[in-house]
C-alpha cells in the first residue's frame, strides 16, 4: 500500500482537466492531517467554475485542513484572480498541497509561485487518467505535461496514475491501465508514485492473481468530489 | 470526458469542419477543445471578434453547403439572437450550443436554465422555431449534436442544444460515435453554379409580401412535419406514476434521484424528461395526464417550461412548480419534500 507520507511535505498536484486533481488533493490532505499538525490545501484553479478544491471547504476544514481559494472562488464573479494568502503556504512546517488548474492554462497561475517553490524542497505530481480523450496514449498524456511544465517553470518529480471512470471503475479499470501509467512514465524519465484505486475496489482488487504488485503501490481513495444528484460515499 | 469536450468532439465527428466562436464561461472548454483539434482535422476554428460576428460566419459556411457551429453562453447567445433569425429566415441548417448561466443581464457563471422561453420561443426576431435538444448526461451531449446536425440538414433549420454549466463541467464516462462519411446533398447551397445551373440565392430579405408570407407559411408546414415527428421525452416510472414529475437537463438528474426515494417512502412519483424542448413532447405529458392525479414542473428557473406543461395539461390536474435560480441547483431532498407535500395534499383530498 502507498503511503501518503511518502509524497513532500509540499506537493504540487498537476494533470489534465478532469483527471482528478481535486478528488486526489483532497484524498491527500485529509489523510495526511494523521501526521501533520497543520495541513493546508491551496486551491490554485483560476481555470475552472465547478468541481474545485474550494467546494469542500466546509468539509475539509471540518477535518482540520485549511483552504485556501482564489478570491471570488464559488461566487458568480468569473474574476481569476490569486489570494495573498497563498504565501501563507511557504511559512508553515505544515504539510502544503497546490491543487493546480488543468493544463498549461491551470498551470500558468502556478508559475507566478515557481521562485518560492524551486528555493524549498518540493514534490510535483503529474496526475494522469487513461481514460481522458486527448490524453490517452502515452506520448500525449507526455506532450501534455511538457506544455504544463513551460507554463508554470518547474519540473514534475513523479506521475501518479489515477485512471479511472467515475462511478464505471472496475478492478479491470485500473489493472488495464498500469501498462499506459508505466508508459508515460518511462517516456518522461520520471518515477510512478502511485496508482489510485477508489476504496470500495481495494479489497476485490487485492484479492486478483498477479494483482500483488499493483496494490503494493496502491492508494486507496474515497470519492468525494461527484454531482449534486449523486450520494455522498 | 468533460461535457463541453464532449459537444465539441460530437461535432468534429458529426462532420462539422467550420466552428466560430466567442470565449465565455462555462463553456469555454468547448472552443479550447475545437483550438486544438479542428486543426488536426483540416477543419477551421476561429475566435471571432464578437458573438454577432460567430453566428453570422457560421451563416455563411452553412450557406456554402458545410456543417458549421457556435457556442456561447447565456448573454453570448443573446447577441447572436439576430444571426439566428437571420439563418431560419434563409432556412439554413446550422447547430448552435447554449450552455447556460444565471441571468438576467450579465447574471452569473453558475448552471441555470432560465434561456427555455428564449430557445424555445424568441430566441431572435420574427416567426421562427428552432429545434431544441435538452441533455442531460455527457453521452446524450454527445448523441444529441450528432443527431443535431442531421435534424438541421434535414428540415433546413439551424438546431439548438440547450445545455447548463453543470452539465458542460462535469465528468463522465462516453462511447463516441463513429465519424460520419456520408453527407445528404445540398442543391441549394452557394458555391458557384460554373455557368451550369441558375444561381442560387440564400437570403431572408423579400421585397414583396405576398412573397415572404409564403416563406413563413411554407415555414410552418414544415414545423407541423417536425412536430408531429420529432417530440422526443423519456419517460422513468411513469406507468403507474400519480405524481408526474417533468423536469429536463440537470434538473431532471436532481429529479430522478427525488423519484427514486419518493418511491422508497411508497409515493407513485414518475418522471418525464423532455429531450426535445421544441417541438415540445406533448403527446407524452398528455398520455401520463390521463393517469396522474398532480403533475409538478421543476427547472432551475423562476417557471418557464411549466407555461408548456400547463398548456398540455389543459385543466385537467392541478400543476405545480418548484424552481432554483441564480444559478442554484435544487437538492434532491428539498425535490423530495416538494412531492410528500403535493403526495399528502391528494391523500387529504384537496384536489
Amino acid at each position: 500500500m502507498f503511503d501518503p507520507l511518502m509524497i513532500g511535505r509540499f506537493t504540487v498536484i498537476t494533470g489534465h482537466y478532469g483527471s482528478g486533481k481535486t478528488n486526489l488533493s483532497i484524498n491527500l490532505a485529509l489523510d495526511l492531517t494523521a501526521t501533520y499538525d497543520e495541513v493546508l490545501l491551496v486551491d490554485l484553479d483560476v481555470v475552472n467554475p465547478y468541481f474545485r478544491s474550494s467546494d469542500y471547504a466546509v468539509m475539509l476544514e471540518g477535518h482540520g485542513v485549511r483552504v485556501i481559494s482564489p478570491t471570488f472562488a464559488g461566487t458568480t464573479l468569473d474574476t481569476p484572480s490569486l489570494s495573498a494568502a497563498v504565501h501563507g503556504a511557504f511559512d508553515t512546517s505544515g504539510a502544503v498541497i497546490f491543487d493546480v488548474g488543468g493544463d498549461d492554462v491551470g498551470a500558468t497561475a502556478l508559475g507566478r509561485y515557481s521562485k518560492e517553490i524551486s528555493a524549498i524542497d518540493y514534490d510535483m505530481l503529474y496526475v494522469i487518467n487513461h481514460y481522458r480523450n486527448l490524453t490517452a496514449e502515452p506520448a500525449e498524456a507526455a506532450a501534455l505535461l511538457t506544455e504544463i511544465e513551460a507554463a508554470c517553470h518547474l519540473k514534475a518529480t513523479g506521475v501518479v496514475n489515477n485512471s479511472h471512470l467515475r462511478d464505471e471503475t472496475t478492478a479491470a479499470t485500473v489493472l488495464d491501465s498500469l501498462d499506459f501509467a508505466g508508459q508515460t512514465a518511462a517516456l518522461l524519465g520520471l518515477p510512478l508514485r502511485f496508482t489510485t484505486v477508489p476504496k470500495r475496489l481495494a479489497q476485490e482488487i487485492s484479492g486478483i492473481p498477479g494483482a500483488a504488485g499493483l496494490m503494493e503501490n496502491a492508494y486507496p481513495i474515497e470519492i468525494h468530489v461527484r454531482t449534486p444528484w449523486e450520494e455522498a460515499s | 470526458m468533460k461535457g463541453n469536450e464532449a459537444l465539441a468532439e460530437a461535432a468534429i465527428r458529426a462532420g462539422c469542419r467550420f466552428f466560430f466562436g466567442y470565449p465565455i464561461t462555462p463553456q469555454t472548454e468547448l472552443a479550447a477543445y475545437m483550438a486544438k483539434r479542428m486543426p488536426k482535422e483540416g477543419g477551421v476554428y476561429l475566435q471571432a471578434e464578437s458573438e454577432i460576428a460567430a453566428i453570422n460566419m457560421v451563416y455563411g459556411a452553412s450557406a456554402a453547403g458545410k456543417r458549421a457551429m457556435t457556442s456561447s453562453s447565456s448573454p453570448g447567445i443573446s447577441l447572436k439572437g439576430e444571426g439566428i433569425s437571420y439563418m431560419a429566415g434563409a432556412d439554413l441548417p446550422g447547430v448552435i450550443i447554449n450552455v447556460q448561466r444565471g441571468g438576467p443581464g450579465l447574471g452569473g457563471i453558475q448552471p441555470s436554465q432560465s434561456d427555455y422561453f428564449q430557445a424555445t420561443r424568441a430566441t431572435g426576431h420574427g416567426d421562427f422555431h428552432l429545434i431544441v435538444l435538452a441533455p442531460s448526461t455527457v453521452q446524450e451531449m454527445t448523441d444529441y449534436v450528432f443527431r443535431a446536425f442531421d435534424l438541421a440538414d434535414e428540415y433546413r433549420t439551424p438546431v439548438m442544444i440547450l445545455a447548463d454549466g453543470m452539465l458542460g463541467q462535469m465528468m463522465e464516462p462516453v462511447v463516441l460515435p463513429e465519424p460520419k462519411t456520408e453527407f445528404p446533398a445540398k442543391p441549394w447551397a452557394v458555391t458557384g453554379h460554373k455557368g451550369q445551373r441558375t444561381h442560387n440565392i440564400v437570403n431572408s430579405l423579400h421585397l414583396k409580401p405576398e412573397r415572404l408570407e409564403e416563406t413563413n407559411v411554407e415555414r410552418y408546414q414544415r414545423y407541423d412535419r417536425i412536430k408531429a415527428t420529432e417530440q422526443l421525452a423519456e419517460e422513468y416510472r411513469v406507468e403507474d406514476a400519480e405524481i408526474v414529475v417533468v423536469a429536463f437537463g440537470a434538473s431532471s438528474r436532481i429529479v430522478r434521484s427525488a423519484v427514486n426515494k419518493a418511491r422508497e417512502k411508497g409515493i407513485k412519483a414518475g418522471l418525464i424528461r423532455p429531450i426535445t424542448l421544441w417541438p415540445f413532447p406533448a403527446d407524452a405529458i398528455s398520455a401520463a395526464t390521463d393517469r396522474a392525479k398532480a403533475i409538478l414542473t421543476v427547472e432551475m428557473n423562476m417557471g418557464q417550461m411549466v407555461d408548456d406543461v400547463r398548456l398540455v395539461v389543459c385543466g385537467r390536474v392541478p400543476v405545480e412548480f418548484f424552481g432554483r435560480a441564480g444559478g442554484i441547483i435544487p437538492t434532491p431532498a428539498e425535490t423530495l419534500a416538494v412531492i410528500e407535500r403535493i403526495a399528502a395534499s391528494l391523500e387529504g383530498g384537496a384536489r
